[in-house]
């Protein structure tokens, strides 16, 4: 039994040491935007942020996790109040059939987050590991940079500032 | 008074001689400067000789910086001295060799003195080009005159003094420059000869994978005994080789043709962008390397065949597991799933137990691919590997290591683990920024449609 944090919450998980973060996040806690795609660490559909840094969840076990905060999606923000990386792929359009893109959102949250005005080669370093089979890279990237802009403009309320530790 | 005459007048003549001396050996005059030649004077054929050439002797993996244009220069080189930047080989008639001629070309691949009549610091290996003969000297001339030209400036040095003075490195030359050292050997066939020529010449494999004393040269006793690159541990490549599959000739051509072997793995770190650059020289180069440097690695011990090495990773029992239960976990979770896959390397991952980096002295490279993966290249189907440096701490890459140790070598515990990892952390963050990596993998089309 360990105790998980996720999206600023205890989770109380009976599972093995050695498993992948991936599958107590969809399995046991019915968080489902990340997703599985290749089960190797590369693809990037898995990606969360642990401790402020995108990782593949399905090559993280349990173990590496203790006393770690992870970061979902689902914690970023929601439908009804989307978190600036939502909204700016929403009004992109960046999504085709959108397998890739909670891993595309969730390693370019952890980027703003530490460089609020990446240039588009930082950006296309960064995701360089996501793949997206449909095609939407310049999409993708140009809502990258929307993001950059609505975190840094003040119409966004503070608790609307979409941040994961 | 006589004697004390004759004292004065040889302690004078000492001097003096003395002083000629040394400006001998230090004073190299400017050679003229040309008008930059025109593409079209060269010749086409001695164009494409001179860029295989320019493979063979890795010249874009020094002087061509990340996201740069190509030979402009600018990488920083770490050495113990301090760090030395690459500079632009690019035919820029300001910034570049634009207006060096042939014979300044020569002259600073034979003795390390730029056109101007600098003495240049070793990092530019001169100590193995001074080998090169002076039709290979002519196309390597011919190839670089044709590039692109790049106004790119050098960039200071970052040496303490006195070795930002020059002259310091006449005083090296005179102790360890040996010019044109190489020499056929008539007992040996034409293979191994060409293939001493291209190693201890233009392919400067000693480099990287030769020790160096206190000042920085190489160890002429200790030729191939392992050194280092970019924070990278670049291994044996003679008897005290580490891998636990010995090399042969048949090994090496494959390795340094595709850029990996399935009883051995696949190059990466320096020696990546080595085995990019040989798949496009041609096959028989790579097959006279080979030739020359199995016979530097001797006769491969028979004991040390793939099924007995494989022997030792057969699935855990539980004991290893036992004594490393968090490094057996995260092995399961993060590693296994590709290096037990059953898929084949490159694009599986390697039986760790054939891995040279687990069975090394030295945890540096293991550390190093660990925290920082296989980077895949660009536009091309190529091995990759994930990077953990996000997901596990310094003390967590240490308990995989120690697992991996333990579970598929015989060898002893490294010590010093986590101060090899928050450096591998450090400086792989540094090398991956700066290093342009590998462009083309694997050499052979066929390899391309497997799996
Ligand atoms: S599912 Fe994790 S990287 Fe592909
Ligand atoms: S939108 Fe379909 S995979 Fe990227």
């Amino acid at each position: 039994m360990m105790t998980l944090k996720v999206n600023g919450q205890d989770h109380q998980i009976d599972a093995d040491p050695d498993t992948p973060l991936l599958y107590v996040l969809r399995d046991d806690l019915k968080l489902n935007a990340a997703k599985f795609g290749c089960g190797l660490g590369q693809c990037g559909a898995c990606t969360v942020i642990v401790d402020g840094k995108a990782v593949f969840s399905c090559v993280t076990p349990l173990v590496l996790l203790e006393g770690k905060q992870v970061t979902t999606l689902e914690g970023l923000g929601s439908v009804a109040a989307p978190a600036p990386i939502q909204r700016a792929f929403m009004e992109e359009q960046a999504a085709q059939c959108g397998y890739c893109i909670a891993g595309m959102m969730m390693r370019a949250q952890a980027l703003l987050q530490r460089n609020s005005k990446p240039t588009d080669d930082e950006v296309r370093a960064e995701l360089a590991p996501h793949l997206c089979r449909c095609g939407t890279h310049m999409r993708i990237l140009r809502a990258v940079h929307r993001a950059a802009r609505l975190m840094d403009t003040a119409e966004l309320t503070p608790e609307r500032k979409g941040s994961a530790q | 008074m006589r004697t004390s005459g004759i004292i004065g007048g040889l302690i004078a003549a000492l001097v003096i001689g003395g002083a000629a001396f040394a400006f001998a050996i230090v004073w190299r005059p400017a050679l003229a400067t040309i008008d930059p030649a025109a593409r079209q004077s060269f010749d086409p054929e001695m164009v494409k000789r001179g860029r295989e050439l320019a493979a063979l002797g890795n010249c874009n993996d020094c002087h061509t910086l990340r996201g740069a244009k190509d030979f402009a220069g600018g990488l920083p080189v770490p050495t113990p001295f301090g760090t030395i930047f690459s500079t632009n080989i690019t035919p820029d008639p300001e910034t570049g060799i634009g207006r060096w001629s042939e014979e300044a070309f020569r002259r600073a691949m034979r003795t390390g003195v730029d056109r101007e009549g600098h003495h240049l610091y070793p990092t530019f290996p001169y100590d193995h080009f001074t080998n090169v003969t002076d039709d290979d000297d002519r196309a390597l001339y011919a190839f670089l005159m044709t590039r692109e030209p790049v106004v790119a400036p050098a960039r200071a040095n970052e040496l303490p003094f006195p070795l930002n003075q020059r002259v310091v490195v006449a005083g090296w030359k005179l102790l360890f420059l040996r010019p044109e050292t190489y020499q056929p050997d008539s007992t040996k066939s034409v293979e191994w000869n060409r293939g001493a020529y291209l190693v201890e010449g233009l392919a400067h494999c000693g480099a990287c994978h030769t020790p160096r004393n206190a000042l920085g040269a190489e160890r002429a006793s200790a030729s191939f005994a392992g050194g280092e690159s970019d924070y990278w541990s670049a291994y044996a490549i003679n008897a005290q080789s580490p891998a636990p599959v010995p090399w042969d000739a048949e090994a090496l051509y494959f390795y340094l043709r595709n850029g990996w072997h399935p009883d051995h793995g696949t190059a990466r770190g320096p020696m990546a962008q080595v085995v990019s650059n040989l798949s496009s020289v041609p096959a028989s180069d790579v097959h006279a390397i080979a030739t020359y440097m199995a016979g530097v690695f001797g006769p491969p011990a028979p004991e040390r065949n793939r099924e007995a090495v494989v022997a030792r990773a057969k699935p855990d029992e539980g004991k290893t597991s036992q004594a490393h239960p968090e490094g057996a976990a995260i092995y399961a979770a993060a590693c296994a799933s590709c290096h037990e896959s059953g898929r084949q390397p490159p694009y599986g991952g390697v039986n760790l137990a054939l891995s040279t980096a687990v069975n090394a002295p030295d945890p540096r490279n293991l550390a190093n691919i660990v925290l920082a993966g296989v980077r895949p290249v660009e536009g091309e189907r190529s091995p990759i590997m994930p990077g953990f440096a996000a997901s596990m701490n310094d003390t967590q890459v240490a308990a995989l290591l120690n697992y991996l140790r333990s579970r598929f070598t015989s060898q002893p515990p490294w010590h010093d683990l986590e101060k090899t990892i928050e450096e591998a952390r450090r400086t792989q963050t540094a090398f991956l920024q700066t290093s342009a990596g590998a462009r083309s993998a694997p050499a052979d089309p066929a390899q391309r449609d497997k799996p």
